[in-house]
């Protein structure tokens, strides 16, 4: 960094990340040599083909899945769009009943809720105050006319870390078919569709160093569920459109990477998430921590400041060079706060100064100490001239 | 997202802070939607000579209190009554439509300002045009709380 030049700290890697030197270069010559369809006959075709092979491969490993479950997508929407609606569409003389959770993307929510329009019904588990579903809840929840179970793997907002296998068992043993949006989980968590019972799981490339446009609904063989694109022949007949190959080449080798060494990885990450957290509570008072605090992905924070409202946190932070993402009803459109803050039982007025730090692979010890100085100021100037503030100072004296 | 006369007002905010015995006192929002603001006001002779501002809210938020008190000093009560939700936004050179109850707001706060200073004085009070409400002519949301 030379002098004068404004520093950068990337702390919103849940909204997406850069995409990893090594998983470019693998990409690249699928843009300008290997650019055959693969669907034709000559051998351009072929070299795309095995290329896609080869990732669909590195994807199945990672999820501890069959080549042939993994159909690829053009994104995370994509693939809960198709798991969500081609479940219900297949299986809509068994029943019309679809259980999901409160805390939900709005990829599954506003799916949901156009099904809903449909004529299906829709429960929505509550969650507790860290955000996770009791899985009693999840079984009282299921009818005979039950036909799809849906929870995130790990939430977005909060960072906190369903029991995926547990209520993925509860699915099995009343034979209901059980997705999960897996779009947060890869590189953080250790799956195994498997052992954790999960027939279907959405994912999304550029969360973990790969590129942004390509996604994955890897289907347990045997599932019935409709098409959501229809078209060409392409992935078996189940999702039409040629593919985007190297997208899917820079999922596949980004997918490898990034579950080649999840411990230690998440170790790393951890230790810098927890010192950074540490750092804010020690010097910041009236900040509370949402979502749990150990079943929480490795690299977020989700802290509410008491008395100041996010996107005004979030215009001093990009001042200073610090991205980060907030709860606060004033970022996303609508005037109702964050819907997961809510589901937690956070009252509205603390929603809106929540903030989120979601730490990543290019983060370092400098970035933690900058935002470790930063923060507070940006905090203590907004309460200054907050209304809300007054009386609420601690430590100094207010003698005038 | 803010046009550059925002992120001035909104960094460099003019009259923060409360006056000592104000004539008159505004405080309009809500918390739960996101936005309070309190407008303090120091009245001589019929006119405004200094007002100033405590905001929770978001950048519009805040940038609409300081542009709002800057337009409001040194005017008569009957000039500053005049001061509307769309001054306040055409002087800080427009806003998102989804952020205009904030200017709303500011407009909200003059009027209670001044009509508190009214009543103390023993005057009839000026009606208010959207009393307890964040409406604004239909563009963008309105906070239902």
């Amino acid at each position: 960094m030379s002098m004068g030049e404004k520093r950068t700290v990337y702390m919103d890697h849940s909204a997406t990340t850069y995409v990893r030197k090594d998983v470019l270069d693998a990409m690249i010559p699928y843009f300008t040599e290997h650019f055959g369809n693969p669907s034709s006959i000559y051998h351009l075709a072929g070299d795309s083909k095995k290329a896609i092979d080869t990732a669909r491969a590195q994807a199945a490993k990672a999820l501890g899945a069959e080549p042939d479950e993994v159909y690829f997508t053009s994104c995370g929407s994509e693939s809960d769009n198709w798991a969500i609606k081609g479940i219900a569409y297949a299986n809509g003389k068994k029943g019309n009943h679809i259980i999901t959770t409160k805390i939900e993307h709005h990829a599954v929510i506003h799916t949901c809720e156009y099904l809903a329009k449909e004529g299906f019904e829709i429960t929505y588990l509550p969650v507790d105050k860290y955000g996770l579903v009791d899985p009693t809840e999840l079984e009282r929840a299921i009818t005979d006319k039950t036909i799809l179970i849906t929870i995130m793997y790990a939430n977005n907002e909060i960072g906190t870390i369903e029991p995926i296998a547990e209520l993925g068992a509860i699915a099995r043993k009343h034979r209901i078919p059980f997705h999960t949006d897996a779009v947060q989980a890869i590189g953080n968590v250790p799956i195994d569709v498997k052992a954790q019972n999960i027939d279907l799981l959405s994912l999304s490339a550029h969360k973990f160093y790969g590129p942004k446009g390509v996604g994955v609904l890897y289907i347990r063989k045997g599932t019935k569920i409709d098409n959501l694109i229809h078209g060409g022949g392409q992935e078996r007949r189940r999702r039409a459109g040629t593919e985007n190959i190297a997208g899917i080449v820079g999922l596949g080798k980004a997918i490898e990477l990034a579950t080649a060494d999840i411990e230690g990885h998440n170790k790393r990450i951890r230790a810098l998430r927890d010192r950074l957290l540490s750092g804010i509570m020690a010097k910041i008072p009236h900040a509370y921590l949402n979502g749990h605090p150990e079943k929480r992905l490795p690299g977020n924070i989700n802290i509410s400041f008491e008395f100041i409202e996010g996107e005004s946190m979030l215009l001093w932070l990009d001042d200073e060079g610090i991205c980060a993402s907030t709860g606060s009803a004033c970022t996303s459109g609508s005037l109702e706060p964050s819907h997961v803050l809510l589901a937690t039982g956070l009252p509205v007025e603390i929603s809106h100064g929540s903030l989120r730090l979601t730490l990543g692979d290019a983060n370092t010890d400098a970035d933690v100490d900058f935002v470790l100085e930063e923060l507070p100021k940006v905090v203590s100037r907004l309460r200054e001239m907050s209304p809300l503030y007054k009386g609420k100072k601690e430590g100094g004296c207010n003698v005038q | 997202m803010y046009s550059d006369k925002v992120m001035d007002h909104f960094k460099h905010p003019r009259n923060v802070g409360e006056i000592e015995n104000a004539d008159g006192v505004g405080e309009v929002g809500n918390p739960v939607c996101g936005d309070i603001m309190n407008i303090y006001l120091k009245i001589e002779n019929n006119v405004i000579t200094d007002a100033k501002f405590k905001t929770f809210g978001c950048g519009a938020a805040i940038a609409s209190s300081s542009m709002a008190t800057e337009l409001v000093r040194g005017k008569t009560l009957e000039e500053a009554w005049e001061v509307s939700n769309k001054a306040v936004a055409e002087a800080l050179e427009g806003l998102p439509p989804i952020k205009m109850h904030c200017s709303v707001l500011a407009e909200e706060g003059i009027h209670k300002a001044i009509n508190a200073y009214r009543k103390k004085q023993g005057l009839p009070l000026w009606e208010e045009k959207n009393p307890h409400s964040h409406d604004e002519d239909g563009e963008g949301a309105t906070c239902q709380h």
